[in-house]
């Protein structure tokens, strides 16, 4: 494929942002036209590397590249890197991507920021698409920033809203924090290797000879950024305030492909993590404990949109407790997988907020009446997401399970069989509560008249993610001779192993929590009131996310505030009113000293001429006198 | 080396325009107008084309032009730039092109505001080409008259106490400059048989190293009260607090660069001394990048915060020279004019809601380092309002704010970006637990930055800002986008500058890496300790 085409894949969404901006702001309809066919216009081109791979599986990496700092000490080679994996995500990016575009052309109908959206939607997806292609650390550094900014623009989408524009900022400073560790990683690892590109960096390492603390330090520094972007534990705060944003963003940047970005760049990297086998234990162990810290929150959360944020949470850390095992391909499995699913369960929240303008689950119920194509296709997401034979999420939710117990990393292994009975849990809670049942608010549905199923313009694209959903698990199915495992690997290609009881073992685990979930909301066997009343502690411990952002409130507020306060009373009143002031005041008053001695009077003067006379006079004799009785002598 | 006066032309072009305006009616506020958009426009597209002529094979001073003054004293008219000063000039002529378009909207005494403002600029270009350090002093003392009473007069929050600082320090910093200036005059004197202020004939002199030692102390100190470094940075956020839009424009994205440009000056001349003293720079800065980037963290006067911003961001300059590293230094001259333009843009922008709201102050939303809670204040509510969510009314401004913003904090994609990571490559091997602190000081940056935006662009509007009129016209608009653009452009295809300004640090690293290294137990680290023993 020609170069040219393939820089714009890259190019064309930025042009339809700037031509949006400059020129078609006016006009929303044709400002979202440009917009998806910008993206379209990606997608299908991205076809043509993606008939290539297949065609050749066993073919090198191509690279295309120009110098951006050239100079005899500092070479950075910006360009675009096609192997398997940069075209499964482009897939992703675009395919998943197009259809939510085309969806918010329906969601946000009637917005007075509707072409602003555009803008700022194509502005991701060029920023996303930045990263998936780079072939080196600092323009995947670069566009890791410009996705943080259009995700800044788009969850302060609605910036009048003070929890929106707060939840924006709070996005943006705590990737940031990510963000600090990962630049210094990267030159970190330029000073230990000497190159910023993945290439140059995989063959210096392949060769080996660099210290192993060393490259498990430049790897744990790179993952800090992965934490950031991805909302691992401890950084994970951001992604359920991120909400606040439009529905159709939470489903392409806060589940489907931002937020994968660190799993990306784990992946990207493995080169790096597999050479520093301390760092990829780090990264399994964090993406575990975020796997079950998030889905024990979501149980207890009632925003529709914020329980499926923490089940994003969770199914990251999955993700990354996959890449941390070893399960290269697994990892990048799950990924995709996820990006169906997940996108598939936002957008369907957002045709059910459409329809009932609550996002509060308790003010939901019995809505599968009215909504026929989205509860049937939320319950293709909750059942993928349950990872349910035969759906998407099952194939490669047990890969990662595989991979774990394969390596040895059983305490990992059962933390994956809990969080998947948490995740069929809270998915079936939520569905229960909000499409079965009567309605349970006083007000019926909200404050608006009878719920009514969203335009084709958006269910259209619910009903083909619902198919993905289903169905593209079998791409990874053992046994299948040319599955997503023959491309996208590490070192040497290999099938998914798979067994049979771990398999029949997590679809236990899975019915089970869809069980619990049924007898609690559905049937109401149990009393779900009770349960939390009796184990209040527990239950405020999870409906106060652990208390995070309490704690990091703390923090911000005395630790850094007080430095900060104190660096501004140093500054005032250190700085300012002792140093410079007093150096002022003292001046003044040395010139008011002085100024008595100025009386006017010329008898005054007089008299201090003739003392000073007086005292020259003396001071040569002592020192003239005393030399010449030396002399004589 | 060019028959055309590139360089006298550039700075002429401003004074003329000065000169023609006395003899304009006060009245005449149009004129007065276009004569100072025409001669700074004349500047700035020969600056743009020096750029493209200047020869990156040869570097060294090019357009050199130079005319004997006072043969006996050896003071000569001598321009020239190299790729230093080259990006300086550039960076100058952006800068006063658009702070006369952001001056547009000054209506007192219109004729001496753009008579001072040229002058100014004259100075500020004569510092920047002189190769003789007579003119470069003569023209030092030039940007400083005008600017007291463009501050003085034009000016806003306490500005007769700010402008008096101002002066009095950058006066004091000059003289203190002199003494080494004098010095180097003498030695220069029994070296070569004559006297000379030729700055490339200084420069092939040997000086002793106890001399260079000795005297390139007074220099760090003198052009660092200008920078601004840290404890003698105080003038700096007052002055920029009270001054008008584009005297604040000038002043930080300008004049503080005059500070920086003299110090690598100095590091060309005594190498030994800069060996010498450097490490001491490589410790101060990080006081200004992160205590003033957590003073600038406290201040609710968005022109305080960029203020402060604007020493905490000068610290990295300092950081990347105080290196002595070629992609640092590289990467600090590339800030100094991408830090430039960006404080000149938060300058016009702020400057631009204070004409209209008479007020700088943001609110404290939530307590004041709150992160979480909403301005729970019913904020119609409040009588003398502060500013926020003017994004509503002013989303013009309010883009550019926030594009601003992000070029602060070091996004990528504007010029601070690559300067910022170059001297993070170039500084690492160097000064490693200083850069991790410098690049922590991005977060910082974030963080303010974002409170600001945050504050005073977003939630709620107050019913008294409904009235402010966001920039609609050509005129107004033109400034924010010509340097949005640059900035742009610079962060795109950052080799346009980098590759011309190599050339220049190059020479420099060359003469500080041949000149002799300080011999065992003779660097500033020993000499301290030996003190405190």
């Amino acid at each position: 494929m020609a170069p040219g085409l393939l820089w714009l894949i890259l190019l064309s969404p930025l042009i339809a942002s700037i031509i949006i901006t400059v020129l078609t702001r006016k006009s929303g309809r044709l400002s979202a036209l440009i917009s998806v066919g910008a993206i379209l216009l990606s997608f299908f081109l991205s076809l043509g590397p993606l008939a290539h791979i297949l065609a050749e599986p066993q073919a090198p990496p191509t690279e295309y590249f120009w110098y951006w700092l050239n100079l005899p000490t500092l070479q950075v080679k910006m360009g675009i890197l096609i192997d398997p994996l940069s075209v499964v995500m482009l897939l992703v990016v675009t395919g998943v991507g197009s259809l939510i575009h085309i969806y918010s052309m329906g969601y946000m109908k009637g917005d007075p920021g509707y072409s602003r959206y555009f803008a700022s939607l194509s502005f991701f997806t060029f920023s996303m698409l930045g990263i998936v292609l780079s072939n080196n650390f600092v323009q995947t550094y670069i566009f890791w920033e410009l996705v943080g900014l259009s995700s800044f623009l788009l969850i302060g989408f609605w910036f009048e809203k003070p929890s929106a524009a707060d939840a924006a900022k709070k996005a943006f400073l705590t990737t940031r924090v990510g963000d600090f560790g990962f630049m210094i990683g990267i030159v970190f690892l330029y000073f230990v290797v000497g190159s910023f590109n993945f290439s140059e960096l995989s063959a210096s390492l392949k060769q080996g000879g660099f210290p192993e603390t060393l490259l498990t330090v430049a790897a744990l520094l790179i993952f800090t950024g992965a934490v950031g972007k991805s909302a691992q534990f401890p950084l994970h705060v951001w992604l359920p305030d991120a909400m606040e944003g439009p529905t159709p963003v939470s489903a392409l940047i806060h589940a489907a492909t931002m937020v994968a970005a660190g799993v990306y760049l784990v992946a990207r990297s493995f080169f790096l993590f597999s050479a520093a086998p301390d760092a990829l234990e780090a990264v399994a162990y964090i993406g575990g404990f975020t796997a079950i810290m998030a889905a024990t929150i979501a149980i207890a959360q009632n925003d529709i949109k914020r329980i499926i944020a923490y089940s994003t949470l969770s199914q990251l850390g999955y993700m990354m407790m996959g890449l941390g095992v070893g399960g290269y391909t697994a990892g990048m499995f799950h990924l995709t997988m996820h990006a169906f699913f997940k996108a598939l369960l936002f957008l369907a929240a957002g045709s059910v907020i459409h329809a009932v303008h609550t996002q509060d689950i308790w003010e939901m119920g019995g809505l599968s009446k009215y909504l026929k194509i989205t509860s049937t296709t939320f319950l293709i997401g909750a059942l993928a997401n349950a990872g349910l034979f035969p759906l998407s999420g099952f194939w490669s939710k047990d890969e990662i399970l595989v991979a774990a117990y394969e390596s040895g990393h059983l305490l990992l292994f059962w933390v994956g069989i809990v969080t998947a009975f948490f995740t069929a849990l809270y998915m079936f809670r939520l569905f229960f509560v909000v499409f079965t049942g009567a309605p349970r608010s006083a007000e019926g549905h909200g404050k608006h008249e009878a719920p009514h199923e969203s335009p084709p313009v958006m269910t259209v694209p619910l009903v083909i993610l619902a198919f993905f959903s289903a169905v593209a698990g079998f791409a990874g199915a053992p046994g299948l001779e040319h599955g997503f495992a023959s491309y996208v690997h590490f070192g040497a290609a290999g099938h998914p192993a798979f067994h049979f009881s771990i398999a029949a073992g997590s679809t236990l685990v899975a019915l089970a929590g869809i069980g619990v979930a049924w007898a609690f909301y559905s049937a109401r066997l149990f009393s779900a009131e009770r349960l939390a009343s009796r184990f209040s502690f527990a239950y405020r411990l999870l409906q106060n996310k652990y208390y995070f952002d309490e704690l990091y409130f703390w923090i911000i507020r005395n630790i850094q505030g007080g430095i900060a306060l104190f660096c501004n009373w140093v500054e005032e009143w250190v700085v300012i009113n002792f140093f410079v002031n007093g150096t002022a005041a003292l001046t003044r008053w040395t010139g008011g000293i002085l100024r008595l001695s100025q009386t006017g009077k010329l008898q005054t003067y007089l008299m201090m001429f003739i003392i000073g006379i007086i005292g020259v006079v003396l001071l040569l004799l002592a020192t003239f006198i005393p030399s010449q009785v030396v002399a004589v002598r | 080396m060019t028959d055309f006066p590139y360089l006298s032309v550039i700075f002429l072009a401003p004074l003329l325009g000065a000169v023609f305006m006395i003899f304009l009616s006060e009245e005449n506020k149009t004129a007065i107008r276009r004569i100072a958009a025409g001669a700074t426009l004349i500047s700035l597209a020969l600056s743009i084309l020096l750029l493209f002529k200047f020869d990156q094979v040869a570097g060294g001073f090019q357009f050199v032009e130079k005319i004997d003054w006072i043969p006996s004293l050896g003071v000569s008219w001598h321009l020239g730039v190299d790729g230093i000063s080259l990006a300086m000039v550039l960076l100058t002529s952006f800068i006063i092109f658009t702070g006369v378009f952001i001056s547009f909207s000054i209506e007192k005494r219109v004729k001496e505001f753009f008579i001072l403002l040229l002058t100014l600029v004259t100075g500020v270009y004569g510092v920047f080409m002189s190769l003789d350090l007579f003119f470069f002093y003569f023209f030092y003392e030039l940007a400083v008259i005008p600017m007291y009473l463009l501050i003085g007069i034009w000016g806003s929050t306490n500005r007769e106490y700010a402008t008096m600082k101002l002066t009095l320090y950058l006066t004091f910093g000059a003289v203190i400059a002199l003494v080494s200036i004098l010095a180097i005059y003498a030695v220069a004197q029994s070296e070569l048989g004559h006297y000379t202020f030729d700055l490339l004939q200084l420069g092939r002199i040997h000086y002793s190293d106890a001399f260079q030692i000795i005297f390139f102390l007074p220099l760090l100190i003198g052009f660092g009260i200008l920078v601004p470094m840290w404890p003698f940075h105080s003038w700096s956020p007052g002055g920029h607090a009270a001054a008008p839009s584009a005297v604040s424009m000038l002043h930080a994205g300008v004049l503080m660069k005059l500070g920086a440009y003299g110090i690598i000056r100095s590091m060309f001349l005594f190498p030994v001394g800069a060996k010498f003293w450097m490490p001491l720079v490589a410790v101060l800065c990080m006081a200004n990048i992160l205590y003033g980037g957590y003073v600038a963290m406290t201040r609710r006067d968005l022109k305080f915060m960029i203020g402060y911003s604007s020493s905490s961001h000068m610290g990295y300059v300092l950081l990347g020279m105080a290196s002595l590293n070629i992609i640092a230094l590289n990467g600090a001259v590339l800030l100094m004019f991408a830090h430039g333009i960006m404080t000149g843009l938060a300058f016009a922008l702020v400057g631009f809601i204070y004409d209209q709201s008479h007020t700088r102050l943001m609110p404290e939303w939530g307590g004041q380092f709150g992160y979480d809670a909403a301005n729970t204040a019913d904020p119609s509510q409040k009588k003398y309002p502060e500013i926020s969510g003017l994004a509503k009314k002013l989303p013009f401004i309010g883009f550019f704010f926030i594009a601003t913003a992000m070029a602060s904090a070091g996004l990528p994609g504007f010029a601070n970006f690559v300067s910022e990571f170059m001297i993070v490559v170039g500084t690492f091997r160097v000064y490693p637990v200083q850069t991790v602190l410098a690049v922590f000081g991005v977060v910082i940056t974030a963080i303010y930055y974002l409170r600001a935006i945050r504050a005073a662009f977003f939630g709620e509007i107050h019913p008294k800002w409904e009235k402010l009129q966001d920039a609609v016209t050509w005129t107004q608009r033109l400034p924010f986008l010509v340097l949005l653009s640059v900035l742009l452009i610079v962060g795109f295809y950052p080799s346009l500058l980098v590759d011309p300004i190599h050339t220049g640090s190059a020479a420099l690293l060359a003469k500080i890496q041949g000149s002799a290294g300080l011999s065992e137990g003779a660097t500033l680290v020993e000499w301290a300790r030996s003190v405190i023993r």
